[in-house]
């Protein structure tokens, strides 16, 4: 099996960073992360980023939580039914109110844990391939491919002049 | 048209004298680094303020609640009426961070971590008050929904019950909701700090690393929570606002409390939006980050809700007129002339008449001029809370029944302390998180292109 190698690149521009995903996406080098100071729909589109399946998380949610509010609502009067104010065992329209505020309580928490999950955080592990420009003003691109193509995936970045390029940041990290 | 222009003239118009993405970084968290003297000295104030606060609350502890002035015939007095007062400074916090999101205003950005941050600490401060007001707090969590020794479950009908839900959802999901919009901070903060900082930093950005991944996820969660928060944010004060409502008491029984509570709540939060950012303004340098167009954009808002809350005014005079109802017409008359007409005026005068002034531009775009409205519109708000709650429930049905509240000095103490007990929280943040949003404003610089930075070198 061929070694795994790796490049990371900085870059200054916006439009630079979106050239070289482009570029190396078309030449076969699929295996890139991306960072950004800031949420660049430009670079998402690059990446071929689609529909995120945190919608599901947030539709589910919300949809336990209606089902919880309405079920322990209901429950709670049915279990000792008291006429209160000359009003129905099961007054609707006064559990709506409970229900709605369960259904943002149950979406939002199960919105971000459907994030946590989606986007791996919390990230643990330690931070080498990185760089403290990247939450600044700089872009990065991190590249892996096999020993033979790492030279091209190379040529490719350079095209777009980055403002720096590392080679293998894991390996440099485990030897350092 | 902000969405149809070109990448790099986006942002253009709001922040004209950033340059770069770098210069964020660098201004905003410098922010975090030693605080100055006039730091030390607010800091000192809400110190003393919490003092009074934990004092007043203490004495009335030992000493029930009869060291407060409720008593019948008003049973309701400033605590409920800073309850309200402080939930509804709240709002315009998820106003700007999740609806004004959604509406995607391009000045939001420069302004809603701060706002955000408000709200979380005023639904803090607002949510002791319930504990408070109920005297005895040890045993507050009757307050939670369980079955009593007799295996009776709460009634759910109860609007009280409703609040209940109601503010602990808004608590819980405006802090996730403002946590989550910091973490990218929060990155950017551990980036630039050394030592210890770093640490404590590293542990609460959670290993962010700003990769397409992380963000693409990120800015789905986010419109989702925005699109979460927004009813929540209408439901929470039409809630608190059916508290009243529901009620047959005079002055309180209308259908126009929800959207009147909820335009009344933003106005109040507008103003202190403005009222905490220009001394913080002031105090952190931050003139590029927070221009004359935020306050302009923040004033026409102010004004907008200031005329949906005359009008609701307006309206409850007439319609106790219309009614033709002895005891709505003897207790708006008696709003107006009785023994708190004072309080009206105050209300009227500072929530209908000085937001005029911001028909003007001028004014609009003088930022010490709309600090000093801010305050006016701070205290018009919290005497319309209490004369909506005091007024009617010292004037009711029954003459005999009728009597006259004085806030005694234990409640004003807690009072005033809550105040302090706000911005104890406030100024902790302002020192440790950055309080101006980095990552988002870079959403409105215009991002760095080599075609345009070589364009300029052949136009040189």
């Amino acid at each position: 099996m061929p070694e795994k190698r790796s490049l990371l690149a900085s870059f200054e521009y916006l439009d630079s960073t979106v050239d070289a995903i482009r570029a190396l996406r078309k030449a076969g080098l699929g295996e890139i992360t991306a960072y950004m100071p800031y949420p660049e729909h430009h670079i998402e589109e690059a990446l071929g980023w689609g529909q995120s399946p945190v919608r599901v998380w947030t539709l589910v949610g919300g949809l336990t939580g209606a089902a919880t509010g309405f079920a322990f609502t209901i429950f709670t009067s049915m279990d000792w039914p008291l006429v209160t104010g000359g009003k129905p065992i099961l007054s609707m329209p006064a559990y709506v109110v409970i229900a709605f505020e369960m259904t943002i309580l149950f979406g939002a928490l199960s919105t971000v844990i459907g994030l946590f999950i989606n986007s791996r955080l919390p990230y643990v592990k330690p931070m080498v391939v990185y760089d403290p420009e990247f939450s600044s003003g700089r872009f990065g691109l991190h590249v892996s491919t096999s020993d033979e193509r790492i030279a091209e995936a190379r040529q490719i970045l350079e095209r777009s002049e980055p403002a720096d390029i590392k080679e293998d940041p894991e390996e440099a990290a485990r030897a350092s | 048209m902000a969405g149809a222009a070109p990448v790099k003239e986006r942002g253009a118009l709001t922040h004209p004298d950033l340059e770069g993405f770098d210069d964020v970084n660098r201004d905003i968290l410098k922010v975090l680094s030693r605080p100055g003297k006039g730091w030390w000295a607010l800091f000192a104030l809400a110190l003393a303020g919490l003092g009074l606060f934990f004092g007043s609350w203490s004495v009335q502890i030992v000493r029930g609640i009869g060291v407060s002035g409720l008593t019948s015939p008003v049973g309701w007095g400033t605590y409920i009426t800073t309850f309200v007062f402080w939930v509804g400074i709240a709002h315009s916090g998820t106003l700007i961070s999740a609806i004004l999101f959604l509406f995607r205003a391009p000045w939001r950005q420069a302004v809603y971590r701060a706002a955000e941050a408000m709200t979380v600490f005023a639904v803090m401060t607002a949510g002791l008050f319930p504990l408070i007001h109920v005297g005895r707090v040890w045993y507050a969590y009757w307050l939670i929904p369980y079955p009593n020794s007799r295996f009776l479950w709460p009634n759910f009908r109860s609007p009280l019950v409703w609040d209940v839900f109601a503010v602990t959802t808004y608590f819980t999901v405006s802090a996730v909701f403002f946590y989550l919009g910091t973490i990218p901070d929060l990155a950017a903060a551990r980036d630039g700090a050394r030592g210890l900082r770093k640490k404590l930093y590293q542990v609460v950005a959670m290993g962010w690393r700003g990769t397409d991944r992380q963000w693409h996820h990120f800015g789905k969660a986010y419109i989702y929570l925005a699109a979460l928060a927004t009813p929540l944010v209408l439901s929470v004060h039409s809630v608190v606002s059916w508290d009243f409502a529901m009620g047959i008491v005079p002055g309180w029984h209308a259908t126009i409390f929800a959207p009147y509570f909820v335009a009344g709540a933003i106005f109040s939060g507008v103003a202190m939006v403005i009222t905490l950012t220009v001394p913080m303004r002031k105090l952190y340098g931050l003139e590029a980050y927070l221009t004359t167009k935020h306050y302009d954009a923040l004033a026409k808002l102010c004004l907008l809700t200031s005329l949906i809350v005359l009008y609701a005014y307006l309206t409850e005079f007439f319609m106790a007129w219309y009614s033709g109802e002895a005891p709505e017409r003897q207790m708006f008359w008696n709003r107006l002339f009785g023994s708190y007409w004072w309080a009206t005026w105050i209300m009227l005068v500072c929530n209908g008449m000085v937001p005029i002034t911001l028909w003007f531009k001028r004014v609009r775009q003088s930022i010490p001029a709309l600090f000093v409205i801010s305050i006016f519109i701070n205290i018009g708000m919290w005497f319309e809370r209490f004369v909506i709650i005091v007024t009617s429930l010292h004037h009711e049905y029954e003459p005999f029944a009728w009597g006259v509240y004085r806030p005694s000095i234990v409640e004003m103490g807690i009072v005033i302390g809550s105040f302090a007990w706000f911005g104890f929280w406030f100024l902790l943040f302002t020192r440790l998180l950055p309080p101006v949003a980095i990552a988002e404003l870079k959403e409105v610089i215009p991002a760095p292109l080599r075609r345009r930075t070589t364009e300029e070198n052949a136009h040189a």
